[in-house]
């Protein structure tokens, strides 16, 4: 069995997407998902499954478990801009050494770690588009909860 | 507008204290104050206290052990900018009337070992996306890529602090490196290694302010702003941000308020004590605060225009990078230490005729804070 990090966070699949929100008043999205704008106040958003590829803006290597974390390092860590005109924080594959500014990257989920139920606990990351398309099986994740 | 003036200063140094309780560090820096202003008890009419990890009522705790309550205190949490925060409204109460006499300190004992911080939901620490130094490595990564900063600039910056710090018998570090030290040591998040990074320690300060008569150190300016929202990488860490670059980022937005509010630029400060939790902050905290153009960062510190000999020494203490980080007290240990510059007390890292000084930190929230002081 599967869980996910968060729920609402992401859809599962062979095609995931990133749930952000769009405003109906400013235009812009924004992710995760709000009930209210970030940027101009406005609660007129609706869900929006964000581009599952962008490029790549910016990237480091985590090499010591931050606070809170039960996963395996290194792992890559970053920021991928979506077509949307938003930047993401996000875990990336790891090793980042091959890494460049703009690089085409895509979406994928992966698992963290497993939990206390022997559930394999899924998150989203962003790979090189070139890269192996190795996506974690899933399908019941998080009982369609993601 | 009514005159403020800094009229006590003391200090607990910044280290790691076993067996010291954050309110025995906060009385220290207050008796030393208070002692150096001339007052005892009965002799300001409230205090306002900086504080993060330091629990309820760490503030009121410092001062009901040395039997001086009755007057308000107040806590004030603004992440690392919280002395500056207290600092602000100290000054605010005085020039609206309030008080004439206000006590403001800053106390800290940080967590040793990872630090949990309520700042971050659960799932997020998590998913490892709670990684502290990533970001301050991300944010290093764009400073390398648009001010043509290189390692080397880094590390020269930690070199430069730690230099400093050698003269500091209040900070935690107190040994000269080298940029090879520096490079030696282990990669934390590319681009940046452990000495690149400050520690978060223990310690306290604390600042007598007083409705002014005319000589003295003068507050001339201490201002607070929080952030604007889309900046990815601001210290507001959110999720996601605009794909934008010009979002003014909360450190300008203070450094102009506090320009205003002094009537003063930068090019006319003598010293500063600048946010170096990384030796990128500290570059990119130039550009912010406006002592070089953006995009010249890595040609101000080539220049060595902040060094001790240079026209615009940075970080004369030793930095948080020599200090260590005690986020309730840091903001006002660098108030002391130029007040310390501007009185002519700093001992062997005098910055000569310093008259105009200018203090800076930024952190969580996001919230910056910069206080102008000038002779
Ligand atoms: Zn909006």
């Amino acid at each position: 069995m599967t869980t996910v990090v968060r729920d609402g966070l992401f859809t599962v699949g062979d095609s995931p997407h990133l749930v952000g929100g769009r405003c109906g008043d400013c235009g812009r999205h924004h992710f995760p998902l709000l009930g209210t704008c970030p940027y101009c106040s406005s609660d007129q958003i609706t869900r929006a499954e964000l581009s599952r590829r962008g490029t790549l803006w910016g990237w480091t290597a985590v090499t010591a478990p931050p606070p809170g974390y039960l996963g395996d390092v290194p792992f890559g860590f970053g920021v991928v801009e979506l077509p949307e005109g938003l930047r993401v924080i996000t875990r990336l594959s790891h090793p980042v050494e091959h890494f460049t500014f703009g690089m085409p990257m895509h979406l994928r989920i992966v698992a963290l770690h497993t939990d206390e139920n022997g559930d394999d606990v899924l998150t989203y990351e962003f790979t090189p588009e070139a890269y192996d398309r190795k996506i974690v099986p899933t399908g019941e994740a998080g009982g369609g909860r993601a | 507008m009514t005159r403020v003036e800094i009229t006590g200063i003391g200090l607990h140094p910044f280290g790691r204290f076993d067996g010291t309780s954050v309110t025995e560090m906060g009385v220290v820096a207050v008796r030393h104050a208070l002692a150096d202003a001339g007052i005892g008890r009965g002799g300001f009419q409230a205090a306002f206290c900086g504080a993060v990890y330091a629990g309820v009522a760490a503030g009121h705790k410092v001062l009901d052990s040395m039997g001086m309550t009755g007057m308000p205190i107040v806590d004030v949490e603004a992440g690392c900018a919280s002395g500056g925060a207290a600092l602000m409204l100290a000054a605010g109460a005085i020039r609206a009337g309030q008080y004439d006499t206000v006590l403001v300190y800053g106390v800290e004992k940080m967590p040793k070992g990872i630090i949990r911080s309520s700042f971050f939901e659960p799932w997020r620490e998590q998913a490892g996306l709670a990684a502290t130094p990533a970001y301050f490595a991300l944010r290093a990564q764009r400073l390398m890529r648009e001010s043509g900063v290189t390692k080397h600039h880094l590390a020269s910056v930690v070199v430069k602090n730690r230099r400093n710090g050698v003269n500091n018998p209040d900070a935690m570090f107190r040994k000269d490196v080298t940029a090879a030290d520096v490079l030696a040591s282990r990669v934390v998040c590319e681009p940046l290694h452990l000495w690149m990074l400050c520690s978060p320690n223990e310690g306290a300060a604390a600042v007598v302010l007083r409705k002014g008569s005319g000589g003295g150190v003068e507050l001339a300016a201490a201002a607070l702003r929080s952030h604007l929202p889309g900046s990815v990488l601001g210290e507001a860490t959110p999720m996601s941000g605009l794909a934008t670059d010009d979002i003014t980022p909360p450190t300008s937005l203070a450094a102009r308020a506090a320009y205003e509010e002094a009537g003063v630029g930068p090019d006319e400060l003598d010293v500063v004590e600048c946010q170096d939790t990384d030796a990128a902050r500290e570059l990119l905290s130039y550009e912010e605060l406006g002592l070089c153009n953006p995009g010249d960062a890595a040609k101000l510190v080539e220049t060595g225009a902040t060094e001790m000999t240079g026209r615009l020494p940075v970080n004369p203490s030793g930095g948080l990078l020599s200090k260590g980080e005690p986020l309730g007290a840091s903001a006002l240990g660098q108030v002391v230490e130029l007040t310390r510059q501007l009185r002519g007390d700093a001992g062997p890292r005098q910055v000569e005729g310093a008259r105009l000084a200018l203090s800076h930190t930024v952190g969580r929230g996001a919230n910056a804070c910069v206080t102008i002081i000038r002779r």
